[in-house]
């Protein structure tokens, strides 16, 4: 019944994408930590490039972002980001930056409304005994933001999952490349495009499951 | 710090420590703090009475420049408060405060709000912070919850790690903003029994209170203040046996007699 799969590397074009997965996440969730660092920041100029940056990456279409990586960043621009002319491996790389651009604009305003959740008091406190300002965020603030961001930013991991599916524009090889692919050779599409949605639920449902989890685990009780 | 220990009658020759000089503050068209001029000396315990909503906390947060006030000067042991950045934060970690809602940091244990600042601003070695911390927590009384969260203790114990969190700096002025007004009544005593304690061994403190049993014990002066003003300012048995304004025989009259 699955005689349609042969030749085809499923598995390989799913652990593609949890590589991208996980590279974006874990790029996305430094750099929008340090966006909303700079939103909450008492520096103005800070304040006012990640408003600006949050506010025009997020509506801007992912599409849009991952065909200009390539044919801004590198084709025009001649960004490499390390790849040595391997056209593979530069695909991908500029996927994970064009991926990381997009969901940190994300992760910032779910970090954002996390240090909203943070009592004032807390800062207060902090800042009444010495600390710094990037004391106050790094010590108090932010370990209390995060461990109240936890669910919302399953919702963006999830997101990223199946957002990844986006690098496909620029040929990288992951899960629906590989679908497209066989869609075109292949008779049995519904067969096909079940498994594929089977695939990413399966990498989807127990993120949410458990950070869900975590999240009540690590919630602050005050 | 030599001269934290001095006996209350020689106050005066040992210096100012807190001076507030024709200090404004608006909070939008609300002119909460007018011309307050005020000098706290060295070991001297201040109690700040006075309705809501008459400037008292507000005053109490600008000398640690919570709030900035709008004009005028505060000097801490002679020093300016400088602008917000690093020398304010070395200047806020001498003056420890101590807030109505407790403020303990919610995500660490006792124990670690107690030695944070010890670590991170005196850069104490983690060894010495832990010892320092226990025996603070020891003498306020709740050495036995040193490794429980914040959200587990009752309010007056939580209010009494508070006071051992802004000890662990060595302030040179605690400031107190109505540390009793969110605790349940019989919770209230065992705080002001930490802080006439405070008080006695010499602590220089601006207390922020409706507590009036404290200010007659602890206090060496009384500040009445209505309406963004310091209304008047005397020895706690002659402002509450004798107070010359009106205001705060108005005042007194509502809370005493009831």
């Amino acid at each position: 019944m699955f005689d349609f799969l042969q030749g085809y590397d499923v598995l390989g074009a799913f652990w593609t994408t949890v590589q991208l997965t996980l590279l974006a996440a874990a790029g996305s969730l430094v750099w929008g930590t340090l966006l909303a660092a700079m939103r909450v920041g008492p520096v103005p100029l800070m304040r006012g490039f990640a408003t600006v940056y949050v506010n025009t990456v997020r509506n801007i279409p992912l599409t849009v972002i991952i065909l200009f990586t390539s044919l801004g960043l590198a084709n025009t621009l001649g960004v490499t980001l390390g790849a040595k002319g391997v056209i593979d491996t530069l695909n991908f790389r500029l996927a994970v930056l064009g991926l990381v651009a997009y969901t940190s604009a994300f992760v910032c305003e779910v970090i954002r409304s996390g240090i909203n959740t943070v009592p004032v008091g807390q800062a207060e406190a902090a800042r009444a005994i010495g600390l710094s300002f990037s004391q106050v965020l790094r010590l108090v603030v932010l370990p209390q933001a995060f461990r109240s961001s936890v669910g919302p930013l399953a919702n963006v991991l999830i997101a990223l999952t199946k957002n990844t599916t986006v690098a496909a524009a620029i040929g990288v090889a992951e899960a629906a490349t590989l679908m497209r692919t066989m869609v075109e050779k292949e008779a049995q599409l519904i067969p096909i495009a079940a498994i594929f949605a089977l695939g990413f639920v399966i990498l989807t449902l127990p993120t949410g499951l458990i950070l869900g989890w975590v999240g009540k685990k690590v919630a602050i009780k005050r | 710090m030599t001269e934290v220990s001095v006996a209350k009658e020689d106050v005066a020759a040992t210096g100012e420590l807190v001076v507030l000089k024709s200090v404004n503050k608006h909070f939008g068209a609300l002119h909460v703090l007018q011309d307050i001029d005020l000098t706290i000396a060295r070991g001297e315990v201040v109690v700040v009475i006075g309705p809501s909503g008459s400037g008292k906390s507000t005053l109490c947060r600008t000398i640690n420049r919570l709030e900035t006030a709008d004009s005028g000067s505060i000097t801490i042991d002679g020093e300016a408060l400088p602008q917000e950045g690093k020398e304010l934060a070395r200047l806020r970690a001498d003056v420890g405060m101590v807030f109505q809602s407790f403020n303990l940091f919610a995500h660490k244990t006792v124990l670690e709000n107690v030695m944070l600042g010890q670590i991170k601003v005196r850069k104490a070695d983690k060894k010495k912070a832990e010892e320092k911390a226990r025996a603070l927590l020891d003498r306020v009384g709740v050495a036995t919850q040193a490794d429980k969260y914040p959200a587990q203790l009752s309010g007056g114990q939580q209010q009494r790690v508070a006071i051992a969190r802004a000890l662990a700096m060595d302030p040179k002025v605690m400031l107190f903003d109505e540390p009793t007004s969110a605790l349940d009544p019989e919770m209230i005593n065992e705080v002001l029994e930490v802080m006439q304690q405070l008080a006695r061994d010499g602590m220089t403190m601006i207390v922020v209170t409706h507590e009036m049993g404290f200010a007659r014990s602890a206090a060496n002066r009384v500040v009445f203040m209505a309406d963004g003003r310091i209304v008047e300012e005397a020895a706690p048995d002659q402002f509450f046996s004798n107070p010359r304004s009106d205001r705060a025989k108005d005042f007194l009259s509502k809370i005493l007699h009831h």
